[in-house]
């Protein structure tokens, strides 16, 4: 058997085109005719729309159509929620409806206003300043915190106490019992920053209709077109599913900010049916900024309760979710089923109960964001893990193995079952590479150039690969969480693999065609693979929760097992042997134990060109395609350690080691992997030290609304990772794999924060709210406790 | 953006011409912040006036104690310039240490000077170092020249032509960035001469202001001890979501003893 292509470190396929910009991306499509949209948006977070003028907009030269929402009503329906959650009191969410346009009202800062069509963009903008909009301007609630205090301003009428659902999960009166069994309770308050996704290309879309046989193609910066086809079709505008074709050509990034269907590729499909002229809309930055949807926003209060050798008892958090304005495509899911059923982490907490309240904000919308509800869930348990071993004097790498799950299948009492996992593994093996023994010298040392250094720890898990259908339906999902793979056998033996899945930088050309050049014995260059388009792919669920290689991966492998199937017979026919007898390897079907044998090529040739072939009994052809639904989720986890080092002066976190050692189950491309780890951690880091999404508490305009105010981090913000992999294989998909896109992001911030308060435990300071920025840092040094005077 | 007129006059006279013709037309240097302003819609000058093409602009020169660096320099120029690494290696490093790369390759002293940002790292050098900024009607002087947010003492029609920076005995600047932005959250050029010290301090304020206390202090004693206590009053100071006033003024401090440190070191 030659080397495996499986492991190995394949140069990406796709970066020829991204690197030479011959990459094709929504903006790049250009349809002659083609029209330009632009959105006006509020400026205002609440205020009610007592009269709209757009005469002068439509007089205006090159404008071809201005619409606001009282055009669209009894035509287009407001935009569906995915996910049904159903409260504690049993009564279902409230789902107020998410107008296109607004209606009556606008609730955040962004809210789409009116959609101006024109001959240029210029054009466009020029006419939407001529557009009158008479507001009177309500009170407005930005902050979930606030959301449900007596008096607060509601978002919706309909709406009351701005309470979308109280939602439970777990087992509360063993919880509560257990805590008063508990030796120590640690409690911590926090607040999951919210964030501000930023793919490096905005979002965009091109709507074309065709006269000729009444059908659309939308080209639209989606991670999911099949989803974005159906709701769109099924929920909004009512169009016949086959009528639409979508496209989401070359996408650059998602974050899970693509994965929603959104308002403006809605009105510009309708619309361009209207004017039956193509129209383009691609966001600015700021409209990004403004519109996008957001993530995270959660406020928590948690309590561990332990016995006296540091074995977790109980767990309870409850926890206020914000959702901005409205409903968006998941936002339901996020701070629930993403995020409770991981409240066990990697630890045998016997008892969990989590409570989650999920409110309205006039804010731009919150939804999935890299790691949805798992970053959140590891933010809670490994900050709280860490907090008890410090108040116990108990080392932190020692309360987690004193707590670890060490048997599978695990079934947490957060209605999860772990298939599989080594905890101490990847604890055991990032502690080597940190040198944790060393930690003491190096922070010595430290002290003595005027610098806090501090190490902590984040051993977190993720559920991956959604989801088994059934179980997502029992828990509300309006959707399945299969995947579809097509494997397309050319005549001449080369292939095209047609995955549901979509890549928008996670490199699937690469590692899909891998997977495919090993079991067929080709080589990647065989190979194309094809995504992004309803077109031309049979059915698709999407990539986000880093489902892409588990559920993805593995329908491709079934379909594979078709191809193979098929192949044999043809083979065995070809070779006047049984079909039973035939083997195929090495991209060749042999008699076993002969040295008789066909290479693959050659029966694709006669599955084509069946002259000689059991047509009484065989289709010719060899296309084959299959849909796999998973069995349960994956749960990729393991462990990073962060280090840093703080200017006692200035309060300022320099990042000076990162350790991230992952069980992501088999690695297909390592090379793509520890890319992902890469971005992930800055992401994570981003969180922990940076970025935060900010209103005005009083006139809920949104303050970082740009670069200027909101930060990323750049190269220079993170250090040069340590990351590293160990393989426990999933037992339940047939490559054996996990996922890996946002185990960093959600890892990493808990680290972040485990070291920044490591290094200030000493002072007296408990607890940092994430982002750590040299002025909280800084604070928190001058009111602790213990803080001697700072130098420069 | 809005429509516009556009001209790229070739001399400072025809610059003048351009400007007598068009009274609110806008003068274009690297574009960093006025392209960013058009294109947000906040602009709408009628006319752009493109400086580009204008030779007497242009050029780092070295003479009689004497760093003369044309209005049309870009960053980068300043920070790879032998001359400037010699004369004054605090400049050179400041501008070096301006945004990123793409806009040290764009973004001019004179755009820089004219636009005073509040955290716009210059304004800090050419009071530190007490400059004169010669426009094509006058010179003036670095303590005349900075009048508030955004203000400077330019006239309309006035355009700088180059900036004259005397040679101090020893400078030194440091800089606390706004971890978005990355213009300075607080910097603090200060400068040692032969009439004195000179402590300039932006980012903290409206617009770049002198730290008189400071001055005073390290005339008698150039070190970063001498500092360390003097803490300017919080009140007037910039508060924004990155620092409050107290931040900030502490920031001060702190920069300032660093900027002495590194003086002492260049
Ligand atoms: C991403 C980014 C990061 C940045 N980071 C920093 C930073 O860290 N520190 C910092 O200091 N700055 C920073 N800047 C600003 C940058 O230095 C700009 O170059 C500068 O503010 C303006 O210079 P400009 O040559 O681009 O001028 P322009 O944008 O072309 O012009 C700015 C203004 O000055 C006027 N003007 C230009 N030239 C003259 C002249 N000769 N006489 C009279 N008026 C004139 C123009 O009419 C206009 O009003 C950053 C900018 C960007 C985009």
């Amino acid at each position: 058997m030659s080397e495996s292509l499986l492991g190995q470190s394949v140069r990406r396929k796709e970066d020829y085109r991204f690197l030479t910009g011959s990459g094709t991306y929504t903006d790049d499509v250009t349809v002659p005719g083609q029209l330009y949209a632009f959105f006006l948006r509020s400026p205002h977070a609440h205020a009610r729309i007592r009269a709209i003028d757009t005469a002068a907009a439509k007089a205006a030269p090159g404008v071809v159509a201005v619409y606001v929402g009282t055009d669209l009503q009894g035509k287009v329906n407001g935009l569906p929620c995915g996910w049904l959650i159903t409260g504690i009191d049993g009564q279902p969410m409230k789902e107020p409806v998410h107008p296109p346009l607004a209606q009556g009202k606008v609730r955040h800062v962004g809210d789409q206003v009116a959609m101006i069509v024109a001959e240029s963009l210029n054009q466009a903008k020029d006419a939407s300043e001529l557009i009158e909009v008479d507001y009177e301007v309500l009170p407005a609630c930005v902050d979930p915190a606030q959301a449900r205090a007596p008096g607060a301003p509601l978002v919706h009428d309909d709406v009351p106490d701005n309470t979308c659902y109280v939602w439970g999960l777990g087992d509360k009166a063993a919880t509560d019992a257990a805590f008063a069994q508990a030796a120590h309770v640690t409690t911590l308050e926090y607040i999951n920053n919210r964030l501000i996704p930023n793919a490096i290309e905005p979002r965009a879309a091109v709507a074309q209709y065709h006269r000729g046989d009444d059908s659309y193609t939308l080209h639209v910066t989606s991670q999911n077109p099949h989803v974005e086809r159906l709701l769109m079709t099924a929920f909004v505008l009512g169009l016949p599913e086959h009528k639409v074709r979508v496209i989401a050509p070359d996408v650059g990034g998602g974050f899970g900010s693509k994965i929603f269907l959104y308002a403006e590729e809605t009105v510009l499909t309708w619309a361009a049916g209207q004017i039956k002229r193509p129209i383009k809309w691609t966001a600015e930055r700021s409209e990004s900024f403004l519109a996008d949807a957001h993530g995270r926003d959660h406020v928590t209060k948690a309590e561990l309760a332990l016995d006296k050798h540091g074995k977790f008892l109980a767990l309870r958090v409850h926890t206020t979710a914000g959702l901005g304005a409205y409903l968006s495509t998941f936002a339901s899911s996020v701070p629930t089923i993403l995020y409770a059923t991981l409240l066990a982490g990697q630890y045998t907490t016997p008892n969990i109960y989590c409570e989650v309240t999920s409110v309205f904000t006039h804010t731009a919308p919150v939804d999935a964001y890299r790691g949805a509800g798992r970053p959140e869930a590891t933010y809670v348990v490994e900050r709280i893990v860490e907090t008890a071993a410090r108040e116990m004097k108990i080392d932190p790498a020692e309360i987690r193995r004193r707590n670890f799950i060490t048997q599978f299948p695990y079934q947490t009492p957060v209605a999860l079952c772990y298939d599989i996992g080594n905890y101490e593994g990847t604890l055991s093996e990032a502690m080597r590479v940190a040198d944790v023994p060393g930690f003491e010298v190096r922070r010595k040392e430290a002290e003595a150039r005027g610098k806090l250094r501090g190490l902590g720890y984040s051993a977190y898990i993720e559920a991956c690969g959604l989801a088994p259908s059934n179980i997502a339906g029992a828990l509300g999902a309006r959707a399945g969480l299969y995947e579809a793979g097509e494997v397309r056998v050319h005549p001449t033996g080369k292939v095209t693999v047609f995955t549901g899945s979509h890549s928008h930088g996670q490199g699937h050309e690469t590692t899909f065609a891998q997977v495919v050049a090993q079991r067929l014995g080709m080589s990647v260059e065989d190979i194309d693979v094809v995504h992004g388009d309803t077109g031309r792919i049979a059915f698709g669920m999407g990539t986000y929760g880093s489902r892409s290689i588990a559920v993805g991966g593995a329908a491709i492998v079934r379909a594979l097992d078709k191809v193979v199937a098929k192949g044999k017979k043809i083979a065995a026919h070809l070779l006047e042997a049984a079909e039973g007898d035939i083997e195929f390897e090495n991209g060749e079907f042999t008699v076993a134990g002969t040295d008789k044998k066909v290479p693959f090529a050659q029966v694709a040739l006669t599955a084509y060109v069946p002259h000689n072939y059991p047509l009484d009994k065989l289709e010719p052809g060899l296309n084959e395609m299959a849909f796999y639904d998973p069995t349960n989720f994956t749960f990729p986890a393991g462990c990073h350690i962060c280090e840093v080092e703080i200017d006692r002066a200035t309060g300022e976190t320099r990042i000076v080691n990162f350790t991230a050692v992952d069980d992501f189950g088999k690695i297909i491309n390592p090379m793509i992997v520890e890319g992902q780890v890469h971005g992930g951690l800055t992401q994570g880091i981003g969180q922990a030290l940076l970025e935060a999404c900010v209103y005005d508490k009083e006139s809920g305009q949104l303050i970082t609304g740009s670069m200027m105010d909101y930060a990323l981090p750049r190269a220079d913000d993170v250090p040069n990772f340590k990351v590293s992999t160990q393989e426990t294989p999933c037992t339940h998909n047939p490559l054996g794999v996990k996922g890996c896109g946002e185990a960093g992001a959600i890892g990493a911030p808990a680290a972040v924060i485990n070291a920044i308060t490591a290094a200030l435990w000493p002072l007296g300071v408990r607890d940092i709210p994430m982002p750590a920025t040299p002025q909280t840092v800084w604070r928190a040094l001058q009111t602790a406790p213990k803080a001697r005077s700072g130098r420069a | 953006m809005y429509t516009f007129d556009y001209a790229r006059p070739e001399s400072l006279k025809d610059v003048a011409t351009a400007l007598r013709k068009q009274g609110e037309a806008k003068l274009l240097a690297g574009g960093q912040s006025l392209v960013q302003a058009l294109r947000l819609r906040l602009a709408h000058p009628p006319a752009l006036v493109d400086l580009q093409a204008i030779p007497e602009l242009r050029g780092i020169a070295v003479a009689n104690n004497v760093v003369s660096v044309g209005a049309m320099t870009r960053h980068a120029e300043v920070a790879a310039s032998r001359e400037i690494q010699r004369a004054i290696p605090a400049l050179a490093k400041l501008a070096a240490g301006i945004g990123d790369r793409q806009v040290r390759n764009q973004g001019t002293i004179g755009g820089s000077l004219a636009n005073a940002d509040p955290g716009a790292d210059y304004p800090a050098a050419v009071l530190g170092l007490g400059a004169n900024i010669v426009t094509n009607k006058r010179e003036i002087p670095a303590d005349k020249f900075f009048l508030g947010l955004f203000e400077t003492a330019l006239k309309p029609g006035e355009l700088i032509v180059r900036v004259d920076f005397p040679l101090p005995l020893r400078a030194g600047y440091a800089k606390f960035r706004n971890p978005a932005s990355r213009f300075a959250l607080v910097g603090v050029f200060v400068c040692d001469t032969t009439s004195g010290v000179r402590v300039a301090v932006t980012g903290a304020g409206p617009c770049v202001f002198r730290a008189k206390r400071m001055e005073k202090v390290l005339a008698k004693d150039f070190t970063p001890q001498a500092v360390e206590k003097i803490v300017l009053p919080a009140e007037g100071l910039n508060t924004d979501i990155h620092a409050q006033a107290d931040y900030r003024a502490h920031l001060v401090t702190v920069m300032a003893q660093r900027a002495v440190e590194a003086a002492a070191k260049l």
